[in-house]
């Protein structure tokens, strides 16, 4: 295999100090709709110069670059023994020159590894297709949204919230509401309906990859996706739960298949610094985006 | 709504005039302090019966610098240029409930005016700013390099070999730190009020179908 270590080095740097586009027109349009002067606004005002001075200094822009999840598509013929070592390889570097932080504790002993790599640590997944060249997504998710995900299982009698769309909705709102201002708003709400536990979570998760203004292909679900984002605003909680207009940028929902037995509603949240960048490796050319 | 400018060392007449809700930019020394460098204080300061020898000059010199002054909970990235100078380079807030335990004493033992952080502490703190005068500043989560840069001249660290970077005590100089008090010193928290009132706002959706 080609040495790609140099170029998936540069993906994790630029998902550590250079904001996407999309989100990062989200939170300036959020910036304008908030009260002048307002505690929503100048804190906005501060994330967005906190964007730009990062990714001009190459700085991360947040302290927390959280797990890096990399979601690799490769061609068949390819060897993931030798894209893991190459990328854990990247990680390893990229945390001694601090793009990274050491964020790899061992549970048990409470020891940090140094270096972001331990036996199940960064996260991947593997998936080879039928292109012709080699993708691999990144995201970085932050340790403190990861805590304030949730998972229902319905019925649920709490919300009530029966097996149907309107119990998902009900979930969702909850979720953002006991997530107040801890996660960093304004959030992306990554969704899924369906599942065992750990594969909701997952596919949740996997929500975040997708382009901030795009929606379900189900019109049903793309009406609550977009229903639930202007709803999850009403509860005011705004930028870091300052209170405001902005609580949630955008919600994106996915389904998979799942047992007669269970029905699972998984809510993962991810905090304004939504890190996440796409490298493309095609005829011999490294295309970062 | 106006910022209002915050020079430390804070007096009480000053911790009064603020309320929730209000905005800050904070001038002056700041001594971060996170869980080990909380532990510390407890095992050392506040738990026995007598500070140790060894331990005596540190607990002046903190008692100085916070006197009226602020701790940051934070576990800062920094760099060291070639003449050992100290530069932060990224710098947001970790998440303060996890010294709730603690906060109260420090703040009775110290001084303490104001304590920066992210995601508010609970009601024994809230308590001890009612009781002693101080606020609760909740820094922007995440704005790591512009907090650093508010960071201009790192005066000194201590407890950096015992402790590690990230939980040693860093004394540093800022200028124009931006926060925003969400607990005061009248008994108030806007983490309990935003609580209160979304919660009202998601009866009201949970009430339409």
């Amino acid at each position: 295999m080609e040495n790609l270590v140099p170029h998936f080095a540069e993906l994790i740097r630029r998902a550590s100090t250079d904001l996407p586009a999309d989100i990062e027109a989200a939170l300036r349009r959020a910036y304008e709709q908030e009260n002048a002067g307002s505690a929503a606004q100048n804190t906005l005002g501060v994330i967005l110069e906190n964007v730009r001075m990062s990714r001009a200094g190459s700085t991360p822009i947040c302290q927390d670059t959280g797990t890096p999840i990399f979601y690799v598509y490769y061609p068949t013929g390819w060897s993931t023994l030798a894209l893991k070592k190459q990328i854990r390889e990247a990680v390893a570097q990229a945390t001694a020159k601090s793009y990274l932080r050491p964020n790899s504790v061992e549970t048990l002993s409470g020891k940090n590894t140094g270096n972001n790599l331990g036996d199940d640590f960064p996260y991947f997944h593997f998936e080879e297709w039928e292109e012709d060249y080699l993708k691999v997504d990144l995201m970085l998710k932050g340790g403190g949204c990861e805590n304030v995900g949730a998972q229902y299982s319905l019925p649920d009698t709490r919300l009530s919230a029966d097996r149907d769309l309107e119990g998902v909705r009900r979930a969702v709102l909850d979720a953002v509401q006991q997530a107040q201002g801890l996660g960093c708003a304004p959030a992306v709400i990554g969704v899924a309906v369906g599942g065992d536990r750990a594969s909701s979570y997952i596919k949740s998760k996997e929500q975040f990859y997708r382009p901030l203004d795009d929606e379900s292909p189900n019109a049903q679900v793309a009406a609550l996706e977009k229903r639930l984002t202007e709803e999850a605003n009403t509860l005011g909680i705004g930028p870091m739960g300052f209170g405001g207009k902005t609580t949630v940028l955008s919600v994106k929902i996915d389904s998979l298949e799942r047992l007669p037995a269970s029905y699972f509603v998984t809510a993962s949240y991810m905090c304004w610094a939504d890190r996440r960048r796409t490298m493309v490796y095609r005829d011999g050319a490294v295309t970062i985006e | 709504m106006s910022i209002v400018d915050l020079q430390i060392p804070i007096s009480d007449d000053a911790i009064r005039s603020l309320h929730i809700g209000d905005q800050v930019r904070l001038y002056g020394t700041v001594v971060t302090a996170r869980d080990a460098a909380h532990k510390y204080i407890m095992d050392t300061f506040i738990h026995p019966p007598a500070i140790p020898e060894s331990e005596q000059a540190l607990h002046d010199e903190l008692r100085r610098l916070w006197a009226g002054g602020v701790i940051y909970h934070c576990g800062p990235v920094v760099s060291q240029d070639e003449s050992g100078r100290w530069r932060f380079v990224a710098a947001g807030p970790t998440t303060s409930i996890r010294e709730e335990p603690y906060e109260a004493d420090v703040i009775a033992h110290f001084g303490v005016r104001a304590v920066i952080g992210k995601g508010g502490m609970g009601p024994k703190t809230l308590a001890a700013f009612k009781q002693y005068g101080a606020v609760y500043l909740h820094a922007v989560g995440g704005a790591a390099t512009l907090i650093a840069s508010s960071v201009k001249e790192v005066l000194t660290v201590y407890k950096k070999d015992e402790l590690g970077v990230p939980e040693a005590f860093w004394v540093v100089r800022v200028e124009g730190f931006p926060a925003v008090i969400t607990m005061d010193a009248h008994g108030q928290s806007l983490h309990e009020t935003m609580a209160a009132a979304s919660a009202q706002k998601l009866a009201d959706l949970m009430g339409t179908r």
